[in-house]
């Protein structure tokens, strides 16, 4: 079996990353919610979007590239 | 491809801070520093033989490969570089996205990668020396390797200087900080740590910039409501259509004609860059199989057609919504702000804390990522192609893996040498756009012609080489000494610096090739036993037609030349 197969997935990485990124975003999106910073549209509080974005995104990819879930 | 007119210009720049970032963004590009360092340190382990090490194992599928050969393209430069073009010329800079992708990534996919797979050859001027022989292995190894540490060391000053210019950081952290983490991963994960790091950059870059043109179409009021604006502030019609302008040089803000366009960058320019430029080409030749290899390009065309929407449709959104108007690099002027700054510009409209921390992580990932694969690149052909054959015939399997690694660390000592060399010499970062064409072009049609020609012979493909070099040179020195040349190449009088690039590419491509095929007739080819798996009509390429329609490369392929003909279709 050649070692690719062994490795932990690099889209196991990018989940971690994304939704690590996903809590931080989020976090500050929701600290800020009532004083949004002064960027042009952020009534739409595009930082809560992105999130939650990220965070499903993230964790998505964690959960399915989980290392116990692998063959 | 390069914009390296970004480097330079940037230095021309004030040194007032744009972008002032918070806590969670400081905390966002911490985390993004220790994770890409810690893939290198866990993919370690896996790095051992020289295969692993240079090759990532060739055992890559075929995503992984693709949006890994993309994103050692997708360069901070290229996403603020192409923005600020975009500010400048509108649309048409789209072309170096879509007619510079389509067909030479297509044609990489499908013709060229076979004889670049089957020959196992370790990279393009290994192949050469398959194909032709030690000279012209020698020449395109040297050039190659040069090439790479000058881009490098430019790309990383310039970073810094974005970087000093954009967060007000100090340019010799900015130089030190990303190129050591970068020599880190590289020196302990090989081209895996590269590759991992590559994959998961292509996707900060993506996230980290999306908010941009997502609020902006918001504001804009969709295309229609861009158009608008747009003609409101240039009263034009001329920065939003792709080819209706092409029909004369005066018609249009880059000064090209549609030929140019045409031959000169999707031509020329981009067979060369893609076909023949092993800093992409090593990323799918570590797929795991010949499918998957072939694959690649085809997958990171697909991305590579939607890059626009994160580098084009900011810069259009910039000259349709910033309540000023950027200028040219060097005007006089108190806080005026240039082209160049047009995406930083936009993500500081958008984001608040967090997000912006995630845009600012976007371009230091672009800019990891193109160093990752020059220094990557560098290492192989400096082992391959020039210690191993000129330097030391020692060929134990360890002692090239450690030669690998030294050639990483020199290669980072070198771009770093060659940044600071740049700041001595800055107009040198005028000519980079100059210098890959030089070597691009003439390569391309070495390599095209060696992979579909027979007949074409050792000597043709050193001399054809060497005369589309110094053609290219001779040109390029013409135009420097007397402005007039310009007209001669370009051929047009209204022709611009842009005409110039393209037309002196697709010159010293036909040069090349003219040498190549002259000098072929008149020396001896070598014999259809020597040529076996490089040339075309002497290469087994295993039949596909086992395979279920939808896992073959051509019907992607085929998906591919749909969607550029829609995007052409739907711009023209």
């Amino acid at each position: 079996m050649s070692k690719e197969a062994h490795m932990l997935p690099v889209w196991f990485f990018i989940g971690v990353l994304l939704a690590i990124y996903g809590v931080i975003i989020f976090s500050v999106a929701l600290i800020d919610f009532h004083h949004p910073s002064a960027v042009v549209l952020a009534q739409y509080h595009p930082d809560l979007f992105a999130g939650v974005f990220l965070l499903a995104m993230g964790g998505l990819y964690t959960f399915w590239f989980w290392p116990g879930r692998r063959k | 491809m390069p914009l390296t007119s970004f480097a330079a210009s940037a230095m021309l720049n004030g040194t007032d801070r744009l972008i002032s970032l918070s806590a969670p963004d400081i905390l966002i590009i911490v985390i993004y520093f220790a994770t890409v360092l810690g893939i290198g340190i866990y993919l370690q382990r896996y790095a051992h033989t020289s295969k692993e090490f240079f090759l990532a194992g060739r055992e890559m599928s075929a995503w992984v490969a693709g949006l890994s050969f993309l994103s050692a393209n997708l360069g901070a430069l290229e996403l603020m570089g192409w923005a600020a073009a975009t500010y400048q010329y509108g649309i048409l800079a789209a072309h170096f996205y879509w007619i510079a992708a389509f067909p030479s990534m297509i044609f990489l996919g499908l013709v060229m990668m076979p004889f670049y797979y089957i020959s196992k050859a370790h990279s393009v001027p290994g192949y050469l020396q398959l194909r032709y022989g030690e000279a012209t292995r020698a020449l395109s190894g040297i050039s190659f390797a040069f090439m790479t540490i000058l881009m490098s060391g430019i790309n990383m000053y310039a970073m810094a200087i974005v970087m000093k210019v954009v967060l007000g950081w100090n340019i010799h952290f900015s130089i030190w900080v990303s190129s050591l983490t970068v020599a880190a991963y590289v020196v302990l994960g090989g081209l895996y740590s590269a590759i991992f790091n590559e994959v998961l950059q292509f996707f900060l870059i993506w996230v980290g910039v999306l908010t941009v043109p997502i609020l902006g179409m918001i504001e804009a009021g969709g295309w229609s409501g861009l158009v608008m604006k747009i003609h409101e502030r240039v009263h034009s019609d001329e920065y939003v259509h792709l080819w209706s302008t092409l029909g004369t040089f005066s018609g249009n803000p880059m000064g090209v004609h549609w030929t140019g366009m045409l031959l000169g960058l999707g031509g020329v320019i981009a067979f060369g860059y893609w076909g023949t430029d092993f800093l992409v080409i090593q990323r799918a030749m570590a797929a795991k199989d010949l499918r998957s290899a072939r694959l690649a390009p085809i997958i990171a065309a697909y991305f590579k057609m939607i890059v626009p929407l994160i580098v084009i449709l900011p810069g259009l959104l910039g000259l349709a919504l910033l309540p000023y108007r950027l200028v040219p690099e060097g005007t006089p002027g108190e806080g005026l702000h240039t082209y160049n700054e047009v995406l930083p510009l936009m993500l500081a409209r958008y984001c608040g804390p967090g997000l912006l921390g995630l845009g600012i992580t976007a371009l230091i990932a672009g800019f990891m990522s193109g160093m990752a694969g020059n220094l990557s690149a560098f290492a192989t052909v400096w082992t391959y192609d020039i210690y191993r054959p000129y330097l030391c015939k020692i060929k134990s399997d360890a002692h090239l893996v450690v030669v690998g690694r030294w050639c990483t660390v020199l290669g980072v000592i070198l771009s770093i040498g060659a940044a600071y060399f740049v700041t001595q010499f800055k107009s040198i970062m005028d000519y980079m756009q100059a210098l890959v064409s030089f070597f691009i072009a003439p390569l391309c049609a070495t390599v095209l012609i060696g992979m579909l020609w027979k007949r074409a012979t050792a000597k043709a493909g050193f001399w054809g080489l060497l005369a589309g070099t110094v053609s290219s040179v001779a040109m390029f020195t013409l135009v420097k000494v007397n402005h007039k040349f310009l007209a001669v190449i370009a051929l047009s009088p209204d022709a611009k610096e842009m005409a110039e690039n393209l037309y002196r590419a697709l010159w010293s491509w036909l040069i090349c090739a003219l040498v190549t095929v002259i000098v072929s007739l008149f020396t001896a080819p070598k014999s259809n036993h020597e040529l076996r798996g490089l040339v075309w009509g002497n290469t087994d390429v295993p039949s596909e037609k086992n395979l279920p329609l939808y896992k073959r490369p051509v019907f992607w392929a085929v998906g591919v030349a749909i969607f550029f003909a829609i995007l052409q279709w739907t711009f023209w």
